[in-house]
């Protein structure tokens, strides 16, 4: 592997460093990302209050369950998104196969479907009581227990639809990182006799190492946070565990240790990448790009790819899509049609803004820490990745905490030096609704733009240089035009998140708010899934175009292919 | 959109005072609560502004914005939880001889904190078929080994069955009430998963023959627009436990005036809107809630199932020994 990776030539930058609008940037940067990290950071400020022996209760009751069903997720979704989101990717990419063309982009369709409403489908669907257990039931003239039928709501069947709805982060870098790749290495590997499989296996997967960790370490932290698919399946898990301890027993301070040792899962699991990859970076060492030929595949193998491919559509996707349009035609006239458009616009405003906001600041920290790689917003920036791997809900508190805190501070001094009463200025407010979703999602658009920033060879910043441009204006003219298909990837992963985010946008909204997700969970709440569907079924549509036009960017990017034509 | 946000940061700002607002935090869904406050709103003219969400999530929030918490009202079901916000110093004392006469003293707090709305028994679900309601006697009997694989019940995180578990505790005392845990957990035909209506389609389908659930839940499959759940749901029937003893668990969805409510007045003037005839009535038939006044018919759904003895606790109880609950179903294995 190591003969396909070149070392950075240490202090490439150094000549632009002196150059940055120093003090005040790196500080507003600074200043910035730890804002963004005060809810991670009361998390772990948990740990060192007593919690009155609630732990000894938990360690002799629960606790052992709460590990070991965490540990299983992770490692079924990790394994399972591996294979439906690198073979496919690989396979759309560098071959053709009948409906290839199709796939390619169909393969993206189930990052809209929000995980607990294809936990709702599926429960639907194959729950004791429902329709295909009903049919084999008939068909067969059995009762219930004189045939065996998988359990959904089982800790398999949470592994099984958290994997079928986050693997397209898998693909979605994967298939990234292979358009990308220099077509020389790829060449090279076949005069010297590689076949295309061996390619795949010996330069290909080594070579988009860093995008498949980017997207498999973004799967394992939202499998971490979820709490609707889990809860909804009765798996207790940390974070199930997280609030029947903060509610049940009580106990806010064993909950927020609960989140605590949650983060060390992943910070361990970063580390451990972050050992792993060493020194070794993954700058593209030629810039000669071609089109790649796609190989032609012949006989059974065509089939066999399309089989393999179209699985992760169907059952991410088409299946719970076409049971959420049969549910919705039963109900549609249950739906109250006016306030529906009020919240389709709030889900489309909060998402369009909050991808804007988490684009331009994630665009600055990444650009600030490639220009200063010092060790204070490296750690902030570690700290503040962890957001995306803590449950909505606690995000939310998290957030709340410091603005109420802020609001009434201000409030008590105001009123007593002028006598002026503020009020809550910042809790209750779409700011703070707003701030706890840059806390969660940032991390997923850092992710992506560190990777685009990071593919860009050092030499083209000390280019720019030479010939007289600021940093800023580096990063405008040189960088962001280059790097165009990580930029909108970030904002659209951002976009379609917030589209789906139910627990955060719950606690904090102002009066009278209503999104889309808000409403589905709410009728979902009171067991009414067929209602439910309708407002699910928009909420997949609204995230469905994005999700195509983060695709075509993506096929786009081949850099040298003209992505204005 | 910038616009939108600080236009909704002055609103935040502007502490009104006007008589005829009421802000409430409810953790009713919109849905079950907003037409009844619309007609309210509509013929007084009050102004209503309303935030839903998880009960637990939104006494946190009260709590954290303290004195300066815009909500005059707290909406919730669950005498447990406005126990917990009443403990945590969030609510205030209400003395209105609307109130105190309509609604019974055991479906209210002592101290006027909180007030019961609507009710909803916890009962036992069984198949017509497989089952004889004679059969059947107490919440206790639910732990005899005859029921070995015959019970599904949801989650134990789930705070109907932590109340419920609650009055058990608060009638029988810990340990007995753990021990009755340990023999109703070995009866269970399944892990504990879904929601109460996901344990009656179970006994509708023979995976179990009891299921535990509340009131509505059943009436509200009756009445659902899928066939299939009308049908599953008219194969099973309804058993009010305990009819010879304390009586059936009955627990509250209430209504709270915040301790820092600037709108008091209006607060409690929409409360009592709350337990008029006309609301109860629509509370009623809209959600097949038990009205909590008397002179108020349940739907005629629930008058089919006949009238019951209801448990007398004082609801306060199942706030107490909510923790003692919690811990007692983790030691006894119910997930």
């Amino acid at each position: 592997m190591d003969t396909h990776t070149n070392k950075a030539p240490t202090g490439a930058l150094s000549s632009l460093q002196r150059w940055l609008p120093l003090h005040s940037g790196t500080w507003l940067i600074l200043g910035l990302c730890l804002l963004l990290s005060v809810p991670v950071l009361t998390v772990f400020s948990s740990v060192t209050v007593s919690s009155d022996g609630v732990w000894a209760h938990l360690y002799d009751t629960v606790l052992g369950d709460y590990v070991l069903h965490s540990l299983s997720l992770m490692l079924g979704v990790g394994l399972i998104v591996l294979v439906l989101g690198i073979g496919p990717a690989w396979l759309v990419t560098m071959t053709r196969f009948p409906g290839s063309r199709v796939l390619e982009w169909a393969l993206v369709l189930p990052l809209a479907m929000p995980a607990y409403i294809i936990a709702y489908t599926y429960t639907g669907l194959l729950d004791v009581g429902g329709p295909v257990q009903s049919w084999i039931r008939e068909t067969f003239e059995l009762r219930f227990g004189q045939y065996w039928f998988p359990p959904i709501r089982s800790l398999g069947g949470a592994i099984t639809m958290l994997a079928l709805v986050l693997y397209p982060y898998v693909y979605l870098l994967s298939r990234t990182a292979f358009i990308e790749q220099s077509v020389c290495v790829l060449e090279v590997s076949r005069t010297l006799g590689a076949t295309p499989l061996q390619a795949f296996r010996r330069v290909a997967i080594p070579l988009a190492r860093p995008a498949i960790i980017a997207g498999l370490s973004l799967v394992l932290m939202e499998t971490l946070a979820d709490y609707g698919t889990v809860q909804y399946f009765g798996v207790s898990v940390f974070t199930t565990g997280v609030f029947r301890t903060w509610f049940g027993l009580g106990s806010s301070t064993a909950a927020a240790q609960l989140s605590a040792v949650l983060l060390l899962f992943i910070l361990l699991l970063v580390l451990a990448e972050h050992w792993s990859r060493q020194k070794a970076r993954y700058h593209h060492t030629s810039s000669k790009y071609t089109r790649l030929p796609r190989i032609p595949l012949q006989g059974w193998k065509k089939w066999a790819a399309l089989v393999y491919c179209l699985t992760p559509v169907l059952f991410g996707f088409l299946i719970p899509f076409l049971q959420l349009l049969q549910w919705s035609t039963q109900t549609w006239h249950l739906l109250d049609r006016d306030g529906f458009l009020g919240m389709f616009a709030n889900s489309l405003k909060l998402a369009a803004m909050t991808a804007l906001i988490a684009l331009l600041l994630g665009l600055f920290i990444s650009y600030t820490r490639r220009l200063r790689p010092g060790l204070a917003l490296r750690g902030v920036v570690r700290v503040l990745g962890l957001g995306y791997a803590i449950p909505g809900t606690v995000v939310a508190i998290g957030v709340l905490i410091p603005f109420t805190w802020f609001d009434n501070t201000l409030d008590a001094w105001m009123r007593e030096t002028f006598g002026i009463a503020t009020g809550l200025l910042l809790s209750g407010t779409l700011v703070a609704v707003v701030f706890a979703y840059l806390v969660r999602f940032l991390p997923v658009a850092l992710n992506t733009l560190d990777a685009g920033l990071g593919k860009i060879k050092p030499t083209m910043d000390d280019a720019g240089r030479s010939m007289g441009l600021k940093p800023l204006q580096i990063l405008r003219r040189v960088h962001v035009p280059v790097m165009r298909g990580s930029l909108l990837t970030a904002s659209l992963l951002v976009f379609v998140d917030v589209l789906k985010e139910l627990p955060a946008t719950l606690i904090l909204r102002p009066f009278n708010f209503n999104t889309l997700a808000i409403r589905t969970y709410e009728l979902a709440n009171q067991e009414r899934l067929a209602e439910a569907s309708s407002t699910a079924l928009m909420i997949v549509l609204a995230g469905i175009i994005p999700v195509i036009i983060l695709n075509q960017t993506i096929s786009r990017s081949r850099p040298g292919h003209d992505s204005t034509t | 959109m910038f616009k939108k946000l600080s236009l909704s940061l002055l609103l935040a700002c502007g502490v009104s005072a006007q008589a005829d607002e009421v802000n409430i935090y409810s953790a009713r869904e919109e849905n079950l609560i907003k037409p009844i406050l619309d007609l309210y709103a509509e013929r007084t003219g009050t102004t209503i502004n309303l935030v839903t969400g998880g009960a637990d999530e939104l006494t946190q929030r009260l709590e954290l914005e303290g004195a300066n918490t815009p909500a005059d009202l707290l909406l919730t079901v669950d005498v447990g939880r406005l126990y917990r916000a009443k403990e945590a110093g969030l609510l205030q004392s209400v003395d209105s001889e609307v109130l105190n006469s309509v609604i019974p003293a055991k479906y209210r707090d002592s101290e006027g904190e909180w007030f019961g709305i609507s009710l909803r028994s916890r009962v036992v679900i069984y198949d017509r078929q497989a089952v004889s309601a004679s059969d059947l006697s107490t919440y206790a009997d639910l732990a005899d080994p005859k029921w070995a694989g015959k019970i599904c019940v949801r989650s134990s995180s789930n705070i109907y069955n932590q109340s419920l578990v609650a009055s058990m505790i608060s009638h029988n005392g810990v340990e007995t009430t753990e021990a009755w845990a340990e023999g109703f957990v070995a009866n269970f035909g399944r892990p504990p998963q879904g929601g109460d209506r996901d344990q009656i389609s179970a006994v509708a389908v023979g995976q179990c023959q009891l299921a535990i659930s509340n009131t509505y839940y059943l009436a509200g499959m009756l009445q659902s627009a899928d066939a299939d759940e009308r049908a599953a749901a008219a194969s099973v029937a309804v058993f009010f436990p305990d009819q010879n003893g304390n009586g059936a668990h009955v627990n509250v969805s209430g209504a709270a005036v915040t301790k820092a409510a600037k709108n008091r007045d209006a607060a409690v003037k929409l409360i009592e809107f709350l337990v008029s005839e006309e609301a109860q009535a629509w509370y009623a038939e809209t959600n097949n809630e038990y009205p909590v006044r008397a002179d108020v018919p349940p739907s005629e759904l629930l008058q089919s199932w006949g009238s019951f003895k209801a448990d007398d606790i004082a609801l306060d109880e199942l706030g107490i020994h909510n923790a003692d609950a919690v811990r007692l179903m983790d030691r006894a294995g119910w997930q």
